[in-house]
């Protein structure tokens, strides 16, 4: 019955949530609407990650590059070659003659970049903890000199300029509204894909092997599947937030993604809450707003540097470690307890 | 990209190459350290080093010559990894691993900040106290300044290797490294020599820093890139095995050095992704690197 009673009241908070998304845009002016869509490509970035660190126990720290793949894979087919063309470079001949439309790029940037993770997690199935996080920071730390030496298809350190995509069916709306449902959307459709594999049979597999991995083999759970498959789906999510990050950002070069995103979206993570879904959306919600109000705090008057934003964040960290190990949502959980506690009560 | 292979330009690449190990070597050594005793990775182990270095800087802006800022430096180094044990590593000891690591993660990120908002983003010129001179040594000219780092570096690690082998406290320490439960009903004070593990870990960070400042300038990202090559060197020697950290260090700068010079492919800037995939090759190959010791888990 309890049960039953938190998931009703999950779907109308979920429902609510919908709601103030899908009004946001008449509320707000243009700028804090591309805040809000950045808010929502954070959120899609943070499902993936917070589906392999907070339901499996595998640190990355190497998302920020798996966004970079998708964002570098969605550019290039936006611009095909006849974009090349017109900047002057002759990339391969595997790429489509005239651009894809942004919006198929995403799916594509999504399964393309969650195949690489797929790969990538073969060999870091043998890497535990410290070593998976040291593997994936180096990936972290190595994509920018990556992305600088391919410059033939990425375009260097000049990087590459993507037009701002129009809404289709004859839409009378701005890019920057278009781009927002886009982007809105898309979560939404990530989120419930999230919640059904992660309150399923997978989902049990990822935390029996979270919690004890020799447990979960005893149970007839095969560790290696279930981690490659949190890897390459993690990396999937991350590709498809790396897709709408360079059609929102309508440019992209290599310190479009640079280490410290990587790490602030772990960081994030961890805020908002390992293994819960709900954290997700206040970890997207502090790394687009915290860098923000930390230079410039509302009720104090005065402003500080840009890097004030970093120091926040880290001390946010380092205090959420201390005081608050389930992060935001465990304190959304104590919060919303008497409210279950009442709707159990009358609905029982 | 020399035109043609010669020998002395080859050993001029070997000798620069090891200057460059010296100082991987000394931060992996830094990670081993901390690794052995609290068994944690410490993700902000660079940036302590950053901030180490933006200290000297101040210290040698403010008049003081080199080594007495050198000197003080350490000393502060050494407080400071102390103070860190005592109050941000202490109360998180028991807890998972994840938690531990992404503590020092919040620490990375917010050292990073502070450095950077305390000293500016700019980039700023540091000291060398050796000469940027040459010295020819059979028939190679050999920098000064590669001499003096490697001399550093490596008289350091002797001089903790010493410190290890030969004393009490350097006995109880391997001992809490080894078994902590039995060095503490033997009355050593485990938090203690934790805690000063932490701070030799900050005075060898420190010394990597104010080494390497000179050659790739002050800035606050400057030991972000240092610390991939310390984790590749401490992970290709062995997490938890001081020499391996040193050897491995000296054989990944040299390693590094000779495929950016002579590997068209590789060039100037695949050299850290270089790193990155021994780092991978190692961990998959075999995981407990040259030195390291092979750990039979029970079910």
């Amino acid at each position: 019955m309890r049960r039953s009673v938190t998931t009703v009241l999950g779907l109308l908070v979920v429902a609510a949530a919908g709601v103030v998304v899908a009004l946001l845009p008449r509320a707000v002016g243009e700028f804090r609407l591309g805040q809000f869509t950045y808010v929502a490509i954070y959120f899609i970035a943070l499902l993936g990650l917070n589906i392999l660190t907070g339901y499996n126990g595998q640190i990355s720290l190497g998302h920020g590059a798996f966004m970079a793949i998708g964002g570098y894979t969605s550019a290039v087919l936006i611009l095909g070659r006849s974009g090349f063309g017109l900047a002057g470079q002759h990339p391969s001949h595997v790429l489509p003659e005239h651009g894809v439309r942004p919006i198929w790029t995403i799916a594509i940037a999504g399964l393309v970049t969650g195949i690489i993770g797929y790969l990538f997690g073969l060999p870091a199935l043998r890497l535990a903890g410290v070593s998976l996080a040291l593997a994936t920071f180096a990936v972290a730390v190595s994509m920018p000199q990556i992305t600088k030496r391919f410059d033939h298809l990425t375009g260097g350190g000049g990087g590459l300029s993507l037009p701002l995509p129009q809404a289709p069916f004859g839409w009378d709306i701005s890019p920057s509204h278009w781009l927002y449902y886009e982007a809105w959307v898309t979560a939404g459709i990530l989120l419930l894909v999230a919640w059904l594999l992660v309150r399923g049979r997978v989902g049990r597999a990822w935390r029996g092997i979270r919690d004890g991995e020799v447990a979960a083999v005893s149970s007839g759970v095969n560790p290696s599947v279930y981690k490659t498959l949190a890897f390459g789906i993690s990396s999937a999510y991350a590709g498809v937030a790396g897709a709408l990050f360079a059609i929102q950002n309508a440019y992209i070069n290599p310190d479009t993604f640079p280490l410290t995103l990587s790490i602030l979206l772990l960081a994030s993570v961890v805020i908002g809450g390992l293994s819960s879904l709900s954290g997700v959306i206040v970890g997207a919600l502090v790394l687009e707003f915290l860098p923000i109000y930390a230079q410039d705090p509302p009720l104090l008057h005065a402003s500080f540097a840009k890097q004030a934003a970093p120091v926040v964040f880290g001390v946010v960290l380092m205090v959420i470690v201390f005081l608050l190990p389930g992060g935001a949502a465990s304190l959304l959980r104590r919060l919303a307890r008497p409210l279950v506690a009442l709707a159990s009560r009358r609905a029982g | 990209m020399p035109l043609f292979f010669t020998w002395t330009d080859f050993a001029q690449q070997i000798t620069s190459g090891l200057a460059a190990g010296a100082v991987y070597a000394s931060l992996a050594l830094a990670l081993v350290l901390i690794y052995q005793t609290t068994n944690v990775v410490n993700f902000a182990q660079g940036e302590m080093a950053t901030l180490t270095t933006y200290i000297a800087w101040t210290l040698m802006d403010r008049g003081l010559p080199y080594w007495p800022a050198f000197a003080l430096t350490l000393a502060i180094a050494f407080g400071g990894g102390v103070a860190v044990e005592r109050v941000l590593i202490r109360p998180v000891e028991h807890r998972p691993e994840l938690v531990i690591v992404i503590l020092t993660i919040g620490m990375l990120i917010a050292i990073n900040g502070l450095t950077g908002w305390i000293w500016g983003p700019e980039v700023k010129l540091f000291d060398s106290p050796f000469p940027n001179s040459s010295v020819i040594v059979g028939g190679v000219a050999v920098s000064v300044r590669d001499i003096g780092t490697f001399c550093v570096c490596l008289g350091t690690v002797v001089v903790l290797w010493l410190f290890f082998r030969f004393t009490t406290l350097g006995l109880a320490m391997r001992a809490v490294a080894f078994n902590p439960a039995a060095s503490r009903l033997m009355g050593v004070r485990v938090g203690w020599m934790l805690a000063l593990g932490w701070g030799f870990a900050a005075v060898l960070g420190a010394i990597a820093g104010m080494m390497a400042a000179p050659s790739i300038f002050l800035d606050p990202d400057m030991m972000i890139v240092v610390l991939i090559y310390a984790f590749a060197a401490a992970v290709l020697g062995g997490i938890d095995s001081p020499i391996g950290a040193v050897v491995g260090g000296l054989l990944l700068g040299v390693v590094v050095n000779l495929l950016g010079a002579y590997v068209d492919f590789v060039g100037q800037e695949l050299r850290l992704p270089t790193a990155l995939a021994v780092l991978l090759v190692v961990l998959i190959v075999r995981p407990t690197g040259l030195f390291g010791r092979v750990h039979v888990r029970r079910v």
